[in-house]
């Protein structure tokens, strides 16, 4: 019996998704050792295009974690700006948030009992 | 032995603490003695578990032979302490055990330098013993007093490295959170018992009348419990709390903060289980916490550069993956033909969760702090070239990283698929929330792997090494599990999700050791 997650809407597979990874990784693979006959190896060829600029050392090629997602998080800067100002870090804001939500819960509940 | 076994469960891991500090001279020995109480108590919590599948809930008397015992007046309520166990407090006994293992278990040579490894040693037991006594327990006011316990030793351990300014800050913040918390829990204990007169969870829950106090009470208990289980916007102690609290710890305080989710899911089906009027009010409160707490944790996870704050963040979105799962069941529960078509997988999804989430989760956070072991810095700007020098770490952190972002075919992808399918039978706008969370969480953890681990070697780590061999134990056996529980879903959901969902669902069986008024 194959391991089988029911949801009621339909099923889910792991084992038989693994083989079929198997299975593609294989062909792939088979695809891949056929190689790319006109391929040279340390020549002009496989040297990177920088619209004609030296290619830089590979040690200062490093990308930092704050660069990734510069275009989405500016894109996002109103949210982010709201985001980062209720993160005060501020102590007595965190019980000021508790009593808030608590408010708000406890009139949802009463009024609604 | 076997009839005793829930109050072993407390008292092993208790004698373990107050053993502790007599080992201060020697600090491998007290390392390896929580280690093994730890192993027994892992071996105890499943035995649990057989038990309960086998003879239904467990209820234990404390100073008495049988929970029907009543005062010789005649008052008809019960008296003692009680702990009253059943699928889903077998399944958190299981979480807790396995995760103060591991963290034991990585702990070994992650604090190896530091000094007041005793105090270290029995404040991780101390905190177990708040969790299991929380998640076992059938009475109120024990659940205030072991909520009280967890919060201490924890709140000590994310101060432990208090040469560290931040540390002294995180775990005072966490101190007084918990604290108001916990005031406001044992307020509404208060108002209970001065109504009921008891302090019984069965019996509170057979005797309620929903009359206004007694909606203050569930009020209370709802917003303490959401705040301490980390649902947005009553988060801000997380992030400083497990970014501050030493690596090998950060599994146990996982188990902690979900404890707190059992609480609220104990109050919410089993005391207040039978308001019909605004039942379904509740399940979208806790869906509509759950959507929130998902999405505004991982935006806030995208844009952060320490790498164990970044980590906290996505475990307040993913506690939004289980508040939405079992909201969702929540909300339906007094309809018995949504609940049987989807309400039910919703809340194994929610439940299932859990525990994955407190597996890949305590794994991201391990490799987080072992990138701090050999770095000696969490800022992600300074990382890059890692994946050379730490091989065995950089393939456990695409496990957990794969896992949490719900890739098949591992663990988080099966709960998360189920959460997925279900909650879009009750509003399509809940799964789409759930998968764009998904979605960002990649992307955030594409992030980390991009900046820590690939790029080109950089020199001030050309001395770097691979971790200890403890840690990558404990990390590879949380790989492991992510693999397993993947592969394998409907093994756990049949043995260990599905009775702790049937358990919730089925408050009657709660209720159903009898002789009371």
């Amino acid at each position: 019996m194959i391991s089988q997650l029911i949801t009621g809407a339909g099923y889910w597979s792991p084992l038989l998704w693994l083989a079929f990874l198997i299975l593609f990784a294989l062909i792939g693979y088979l695809i891949y050792s056929r190689g790319n006959p006109s391929y040279k190896k340390d020549t002009e060829q496989v040297k990177p295009y920088l619209s004609g600029n030296a290619e830089p050392a590979k040690e200062k090629i490093q990308v930092k974690a704050s660069d990734i997602y510069w275009g989405f998080i500016e894109a996002l800067k109103g949210y982010y700006k709201v985001l980062q100002a209720i993160h005060t870090g501020d102590l007595r804001d965190y019980i000021l948030w508790y009593l808030g939500v608590g408010t708000i819960i406890l009139f949802l509940l009463v009024g609604g009992a | 032995m076997i009839e005793h076994l829930p109050a072993l469960m407390i008292a092993v891991p208790l004698f373990g603490a107050f053993v502790s500090p007599l080992f201060k001279k020697k600090q491998n020995i007290v390392a390896i003695w929580a280690i093994l109480i730890t192993a027994v108590t892992v071996g105890l919590s499943l035995l649990l578990m057989y038990q309960v599948r086998l003879n239904g809930v467990i209820v234990y008397v404390f100073g008495a032979d049988k929970p029907t015992l009543v005062l010789p007046s005649g008052y008809k309520v019960p008296i003692r302490i009680m702990f009253e166990i059943d699928g889903i407090g077998a399944f958190m006994a299981i979480s807790a055990t396995l995760m103060s293992f591991v963290g034991a278990l990585y702990s070994y040579s992650h604090v190896e330098g530091e000094s007041g490894l005793e105090k270290y040693y029995a404040l991780l037991l101390l905190l177990e013993v708040g969790i299991l006594g929380m998640v076992l327990t059938g009475d109120l006011f024990n659940l205030f007093v072991f909520l009280e316990i967890a919060g201490i030793a924890g709140s000590a351990l994310v101060g432990f490295r208090n040469y560290r300014g931040e540390a002294s800050e995180a775990g005072i913040k966490y101190l007084i959170v918990s604290s108001v918390a916990s005031l406001m829990v044992l307020f509404a204990v208060g108002i209970l018992y001065g109504e009921y007169g008891n302090l019984n969870l069965a019996y509170i829950s057979r005797q309620v009348s929903f009359n206004t106090l007694d909606m203050i009470a569930f009020g209370l208990l709802f917003a303490s419990f959401a705040m301490k289980c980390g649902a947005v916007p009553m988060h801000y102690w997380v992030p400083d709390a497990y970014t501050e609290v030493p690596a090998g710890i950060n599994p146990a305080l996982l188990v902690s903060t979900y404890a707190s989710l059992y609480a609220l899911f104990r109050v919410s089906f089993t005391l207040f289980a039978n308001i019909s009027i605004s039942l379904a009010r509740v399940g979208w409160i806790m869906s509509v916490l759950g959507v929130l707490t998902m999405f505004i944790g991982v935006t806030m996870a995208l844009v952060q550069k320490d790498v164990k704050r970044l980590m906290s963040y996505h475990a307040i979105s993913q506690t939004g993956y289980m508040l939405l799962g079992v909201g969702v069941g929540l909300t339906v529960l007094h309809d018995p033909k949504a609940l049987a078509e989807f309400g039910r997988t919703a809340m194994a999804g929610g439940i299932f969760h859990i525990i994955n989430h407190i597996i890949y989760k305590s794994l991201l956070l391990m490799t987080a702090g072992a990138l701090f072991y050999v770095t000696g810095t969490r800022n992600l700007n300074e990382m890059g070239g890692l994946a050379r020098k730490m091989p065995i770490t950089t393939l456990c952190f695409i496990v957990g990283a794969a896992a949490i972002s719900g890739l098949p075919p591992f663990n988080g992808f099966a709960s998360k698929f189920l959460i997925y399918e279900s909650s879009y039978r009750l509003n399509p706008l809940l799964a789409v929330f759930a998968m764009v969370t998904s979605i960002l969480t990649l992307a955030s953890f594409v992030k980390v792997f991009a900046s820590a681990f690939l790029g080109p070697p950089l020199e001030k780590f050309e001395n770097v090494r691979e971790v200890p061999k403890p840690m990558i134990v404990a990390m590879v056996i949380l790989a492991l599990l992510c693999i397993l529980f993947g592969l394998f879903p409907d093994v756990v959901l049949d043995k260990l999700v599905y009775p702790a969902v049937d358990a919730l669902i089925n408050v009657a069986q709660y209720q159903s050791w009898g002789g009371l008024a």
